[in-house]
């Protein structure tokens, strides 16, 4: 992301509002997930050892769901970035626990850009049903982006030998397919690991959100073919494409959730009576989800804008949009997560209510693909500020 | 959009502007000559300067005027008039007084002023105390009216009274177009933290307003008022200005005159650069949904937001000026702004000047009640003053 532009330069026309296509999409999702994304089922898939819906991931992929931004060719829809990205904000809401950006985004992304077209004719197929799941590794075992990834390529026969330690992969314990970022004698390289590979280990990381796991991955000496190798773009450029489509679908899914606390303990306030009034009539309590909605709308232009650059494909303005929506849409999707227990009262702290698993999913998106004072450093590098 | 109503405006506009070049007629003329071609407020019933057509259509006529080289700026000169007049006018009054007044507001022959808050009155408007005593067919008026934007210039103000103290504070008042050049009207600068006087007082001392100058029923004000208050939601925002520019500019400036070595600071400026910018994509998000017919919450919430960011924006860029930011460039001169002049060129002037933005147009917290009931639906604070006369409701 540091593409040069000034702030008054490389605006461009956007629309927010929907098509009727999209709106149909959003009032589907709304219907699907509100009868499969229950509190009870989030909780219940959340404490197995996968930590993914599998039936639910089943059926959006035969909804079609999965392979939006997968052309047609290869067997996806053909859609935009901003249909994805109702989607992700929709499943946010309901904080439903499936590898849509792990796989979805951040693979489909990376593949997309850096696949030979007989890869992607291999894997796209699948992966736009969700019968291949992709995960992106691209981070070391701390979970720092280097240019140095804790993965090593050397040349092994035909093919290669990986080893090392990629830490912090996003559904990396169950994806099929794992898109590795290793350095090679010629720099970085990107590599389309079997989940089932000889000499790999996947080891769960015990994650603050329980509705996204973290895993890490040890490659021992891990022999992969030379198709394995993402030949077909320049790696660096299909991994900073990925990381900023994921870095917006996670702007986009933290104005989901924020908005899901919002209704939810705005709801609270007007039924919750104490000194005989309904607590959302005194204006300590009003006065801040009145705030809370004035954030929140702010959020939701930023991140609507960064998805409409993206599906419009205009870099400059990514560059700008992108940085900036994570960076604002984290902050207030941490506040108003924050204040969903406050307002909840004690009720709010206790494991039973879901006020602390939308503040934890709050705080993982605020810390994933970068934080909110990250974003604006590179924010500052684009404007020259 | 009708394709009749395109052929109508379009047909008025062709008219327009070959008997009248927008380039070479002066403005009073040409806005009067607009006004009868009906396209002053396209939406307006033909005769009194519209075309009834859609609201929309007004956009387009005023790009075309513009393009033409002509001018649309009395809708800033006479904002007060243009802006929450006349809507009040149309909404309100008899065909005579539109006849009487509409044509030569739109011209700027006769500005306008708004006389609704009182030292007593601010966010409580309701609890006015400026009264109007009826005899026969003239009204007497005492009292003092505040924040009376451009009354120094105006020859009409739009006037709320009380004019029966013994019911709730709602139901007692009327609405009145008064003439500011009457006999007992005193109109007095009100120099503000700036040092200008952007706005005014105005006493009022046994003024004699007929009654053919009532809007509405008598008693039925504030029904009136919140024609004009509505009106001046519609009037405020509008255009959306370019990214990077107004209160972000100045801090952007400021910024750019350190050496740029504190990384805290710079985080500061960045996060403010990014609300503003999410501001101003709100206001387009809001623009584009009010087209549609579909307003949100963005739309209301905006100015609350707006008031608050302009305030921490502009004092973020007076403490980025070090000791330069301990001076007062333009010194305070007391004076009364230009009418043209925009206020927000000088950035010292422009951090004073902010702090008005959330207490006019409605304080912040006043705002946080109308979303938090109006958007959010939460239940309402205690009226302790709904069912008791205004006389017996305590007052400051």
């Amino acid at each position: 992301m540091t593409t040069q532009t000034t702030p008054h330069e490389g605006e461009m026309t956007v629309t927010f509002v929907e098509t009727d296509e999209q709106q149909q999409l959003r009032g589907m999702l709304r219907d699907f997930l509100g009868s499969r994304a229950t509190s009870e089922r989030v909780r219940e898939v959340m404490q197995t050892d996968a930590g993914v819906d599998d039936a639910a991931w089943k059926e959006l992929g035969e909804y079609g769901l999965l392979g939006l931004t997968v052309p047609e060719a290869h067997g996806g829809a053909g859609s935009t970035f901003v249909e994805l990205a109702i989607v992700v904000e929709e499943a946010g809401k309901r904080l439903l626990p499936v590898p849509l950006l792990s796989s979805a985004v951040l693979g489909t992304t990376v593949l997309q850009r850096a696949g030979t077209s007989q890869q992607l004719q291999r894997w796209l197929p699948d992966v736009a049903t969700g019968a291949t799941r992709l995960a992106l590794a691209h981070l070391d075992e701390r979970g720092r982006l280097t240019a140095d990834p804790g993965v090593r390529a050397t040349r092994d026969g035909d093919g290669w030998r990986l080893t090392g330690t990629a830490g912090y992969v996003i559904d990396g314990h169950t994806a099929d397919l794992l898109l590795t970022a290793a350095v090679t004698d010629d720099g970085l390289a990107l590599f389309a690991v079997p989940g089932d590979a000889a000499g790999l280990s996947r080891e769960p990381l015990p994650a603050l959100d329980l509705t996204r796991p973290l895993a890490t991955l040890r490659f021992d000496g891990v022999h992969v073919d030379a198709e394995a190798a993402l030949t077909g773009g320049d790696p660096i450029t299909a991994l900073h494409d990925g990381i900023a489509a994921g870095v917006v679908a996670l702007a986009c899914e933290q104005v989901g959730g924020a908005q899901e606390v919002l209704s939810t303990t705005t709801a609270y306030a007007r039924e919750r009576i104490q000194f005989g009034r309904a607590i959302g009539s005194f204006q300590a309590v009003k006065h801040r989800l009145a705030e809370d909605l004035v954030k929140l709308e702010a959020a939701r232009s930023a991140a609507l804008h960064a998805a409409r650059a993206i599906a419009a494909g205009d870099r400059q303005e990514i560059a700008i949009a992108a940085p900036m929506a994570k960076a604002l849409c984290s902050e207030v999707y941490e506040t108003i997560a924050a204040d969903g227990i406050q307002l909840a009262g004690g009720i709010g702290f206790t494991w039973e209510h879901d006020a602390h698993l939308y503040f934890k999913r709050a705080k993982a998106t605020k810390l994933l693909l970068g934080d909110p004072h990250l974003h604006r450093r590179l924010l500052g590098d684009v404007l020259s500020l | 959009m009708s394709t009749d109503e395109r052929e109508q405006v379009e047909a008025q506009l062709q008219a327009l502007f070959a008997a009248h070049p927008p380039a070479d007629t002066p403005e009073p003329e040409f806005w009067g000559a607009q006004f009868d071609h009906g396209l002053a407020w396209v939406q307006f019933p033909e005769g009194v300067g519209g075309l009834g057509v859609s609201p929309r259509w007004q956009a387009e006529v005023n790009r075309r005027i513009e393009a033409a080289g002509g001018s649309i700026r009395n809708r800033y000169l006479n904002i007060l008039g243009i802006g929450m007049g006349a809507g009040t006018l149309l909404a309100h009054g008899t065909e005579e007084q539109q006849r009487r007044f509409l044509r030569p507001m739109f011209t700027t022959e006769e500005i306008w002023c708004q006389l609704f808050s009182e030292p007593g009155a601010g966010s409580d408007l309701a609890a006015l105390s400026t009264t109007a005593v009826r005899e026969g067919d003239t009204w007497i008026v005492n009292g003092q009216k505040v924040w009376n934007t451009l009354a120094h210039l105006a020859k009409w103000g739009l006037l709320v009274t009380r004019t029966d103290p013994d019911v709730p504070k709602h139901a007692g008042l009327t609405y009145f177009v008064v003439d500011m050049e009457a006999e007992g009207v005193d109109v007095r600068p009100l120099y503000q933290i700036t040092g200008e006087a952007e706005f005014n007082e105005v006493y009022f001392d046994d003024v004699h307003i007929p009654d053919s100058m009532r809007i509405g029923a008598v008693g039925e004000g504030w029904t009136v008022a919140m024609t004009t208050l509505m009106n001046e939601r519609v009037a405020i925002g509008g255009n959306v200005a370019p990214r990077g520019s107004g209160a972000i500019a100045h801090a952007v400036e400021a910024w750019k005159r350190t050496d740029g070595s504190d990384p805290v600071a710079r985080d500061q400026l960045l996060g403010y650069w990014i609300e503003a910018e999410a501001l101003r994509l709100t206001a387009i998000r809001a623009g584009e949904a009010a087209r549609r017919g579909t307003p949100g919450p963005e739309g209301s919430t905006a100015k609350l937001h707006w008031a608050d960011l302009n305030k921490a924006i502009t004092s973020f860029a007076i403490d980025l000026m070090g000791p330069e930011g301990v001076t007062y460039p333009g010194g305070y001169e007391f004076v009364r702004p230009e009418l043209t002049a925009t206020r927000t060129e000088d950035p010292h002037k422009a951090f004073l000047r902010a702090r008005a933005n959330s207490i006019e147009g409605g304080t912040s917290e006043i705002m946080k009640n109308i979303l938090g009931e109006r958007v959010l639906g939460l239940p309402g604070e205690p009226r302790v003053d709904k069912n008791v006369a205004w006389r017996d409701v305590p007052r400051s």
